[in-house]
């Protein structure tokens, strides 16, 4: 199997916080991997690190084998990197289909000058991206509220639609930072759906996720964070059985549900 | 018809081009035409400074400036350098476009109130221009616009001016709307509400907040040069002053920056409000602030779209 996305020893600190230090990983390609640990582990900046919105203090990032450190988050759209927030970065004056169709933007090809003039040509190409964002609607299962404002959809739908509005950029290596944060078990299991129909159609997945029956149940490989460094890293089994990570983690709550999922 | 009309979204450039049509009928004197002028072309400005604000969520408090630049281009040109009229416009809008790109550049960097004391250095630095390069602009007292000459027949009469304004709002407006629903419309409404998802789908946030203020530059001008037209004399304050910049957020703001005609209210209400209520004498600024602080109050997202909601409301 090829490496996707290569971390090497990625560290960053905040005014004396070490927020991440030391992080090393490899994502292979076509994987479900996933990132857990406790709150303030450093999972969300490990994520702002490989997608370009921080500058590590320390270490490289590797996307398809080229030196990505320090580019900025658009530069790695175009390579094929697209991610989700924790907190909603939602498009709110726009309605769903436009918010999706945005995500279309970097395989958009006319000039602006035919923007301003209303050619036929961007016409044509808003047709084009618009029949794209109803697919990725479709996917997520929000078609039906395709014309709707952002701003009127409930918190569960808008999650989802950020996952839309990512594959609508057709990333190969997706991130998605806890998606299914603040849902409850009907959308958690919707959420869990569709991550598997994402990996399915062949993009590779980084997950962040609090929900251990979830992750547990999707991920091909976990890395567990606690305070910044890296703890552990293997597939579900192992990771459920290692004791550091039950101690600083998991607790009796979280192995409990580790092991009924 | 009809129908295709009403659900086009260019509705509101049909009913500004009825309404232009409509009003030299209606209204009783050529003085209010050249009131209906002032406000087709303050609106066009407003309407550029609406894809920044608006489109863009981005701030400028110094466009008057990119005004002045297309005022004082068609003064300039054929009273010192012998160029006609129109490729002297046509210059003074590359020119605005130019300092726009130059200056846009480093302070579109910038964010929220910075970036509005910025763009305010902006305006107060080509004012001031204009103001101390007195040999060429005549200084604080302005100077006077050659009438304009086309086809070795000069341009003359408040109607003529009129629909020359007029017209160039519709297209404005047009080339506006078209703007707004293409793919770089998306990419400056997504910069507007997210800057940081806009990034991540792959928007350049950069490029494209230089492209829009360097368009809004562009119309700031075009409105700068007719307004140097239709009044036949300048001064620095009457087209680039600080007051004027205020004047152009507070038509966007006021008519409301999420419609298309919301800057032609703003404008129709700053410009002919003043002219009505000058039978109030010294209360006339004071009545201005209470009617601006009303709309505010009673209509925050501004006159048009909050009307439309209303309208919206009732026939649904
Ligand atoms: N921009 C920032 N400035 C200062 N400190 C920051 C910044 N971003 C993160 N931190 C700090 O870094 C540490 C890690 O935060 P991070 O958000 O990465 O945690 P997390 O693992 O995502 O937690 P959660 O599960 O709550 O989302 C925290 O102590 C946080 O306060
Ligand atoms: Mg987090």
């Amino acid at each position: 199997m090829s490496i996707l996305l290569r971390a090497e020893d990625i560290s960053i600190s905040f005014g004396g916080i070490k927020a991440v230090s030391g992080v090393s990983l490899a994502v292979e390609r076509g994987e479900i991997l996933s990132i857990i640990g406790p709150n303030g582990a450093g999972k969300t900046t490990f994520f702002n690190i490989i997608s370009g919105l921080y500058l590590p203090s320390q270490g490289r990032v590797m996307l398809k084998d080229e030196d990505v450190t320090g580019r900025p988050p658009e530069m790695l759209a175009r390579r094929g990197l697209c991610r989700t927030f924790q907190n909603l970065q939602v498009f709110f004056g726009m309605s769903a289909l436009e918010n999706v169709m945005a995500g279309r933007h970097r395989h958009e090809r006319t000039s602006a000058l035919s923007h301003i003039l209303g050619l036929r040509c961007v016409g044509r190409e808003n047709a084009r991206s618009a029949a794209e964002a109803r697919e990725k609607l479709d996917f997520v299962g929000l078609a039906d509220l395709a014309e709707r404002s952002a701003g009127g959809l409930s918190y569960g739908a808008l999650k989802r639609l950020e996952i839309a509005r990512a594959l609508a950029s057709e990333p190969e290596l997706l991130l998605l930072d806890e998606p299914a944060a603040g849902c409850n078990g009907t959308e958690t299991a919707q959420i869990s759906e569709i991550i598997r129909k994402i990996a399915g159609a062949g993009i590779t997945v980084v997950l962040v996720e609090h929900d251990m029956k979830l992750v547990m149940r999707i991920s091909d490989r976990i890395l567990v964070l606690e305070q910044g460094r890296s703890l552990c890293l293997g597939p579900p089994s192992v990771v459920r059985g290692d004791s550091r990570v039950q101690a600083a983690y998991l607790g009796q709550h979280g192995t409990r549900e580790a092991h009924v999922a | 018809m009809l129908n295709r009309m009403l659900r086009s979204r260019y509705l509101p450039a049909f009913l500004m081009l009825a309404a232009m049509l409509a009003l030299p009928y209606v209204l009783p004197s050529t003085y209010y035409l050249r009131v209906a002028s002032m406000v087709f072309v303050f609106a066009l400005a407003a309407m550029g400074l609406n894809l920044l604000l608006g489109l863009a969520g981005q701030v400028s408090l110094g466009h008057a400036g990119f005004m002045g630049v297309g005022a004082y281009a068609v003064a300039i040109g054929p009273t010192h350098l012998g160029v006609p009229a129109i490729p002297s416009a046509l210059a003074g809008v590359a020119l605005s476009c130019l300092l726009a790109y130059l200056m846009g550049r480093p302070i579109l960097k910038l964010k929220g109130y910075y970036l509005a004391v910025a763009t305010l250095g902006c305006g107060l630095l080509i004012s001031m221009v204009l103001t101390n390069e007195a040999q060429w602009t005549g200084g604080p007292d302005g100077m006077g616009v050659p009438r304009l000459v086309l086809f070795d027949a000069p341009v003359r009469g408040v109607q003529t001016w009129y629909y020359v304004c007029g017209v160039a709002l519709v297209i404005g407006m047009v080339l506006a709307i078209n703007l707004t629903f293409s793919p770089t419309g998306r990419a400056l409404r997504a910069i507007r509400d997210s800057e940081v998802a806009a990034r991540v789908v792959g928007i350049d946030v950069a490029r494209q907040k230089l492209f829009v203020f360097v368009l809004s530059a562009a119309y700031a001008a075009v409105a700068g040069s007719l307004l140097a037209f239709v009044n036949g004399h300048i001064t620095p304050d009457s087209t680039s002053g600080f007051l004027r910049s205020i004047e152009l957020i507070t038509m966007v703001v006021l008519g409301g920056t999420g419609a298309v005609l919301g800057p032609v209210a703003g404008a129709a209400i700053l410009v002919i409000l003043p002219q009505a209520l000058t039978v109030f004498h010294d209360y006339e600024h004071m009545i201005l602030g209470l009617v601006m602080m009303a709309c505010m109050i009673a209509l925050r997202q501004g006159l048009v779209p909050a009307l439309t909601a209303r309208f919206r409301e009732r026939t649904a």
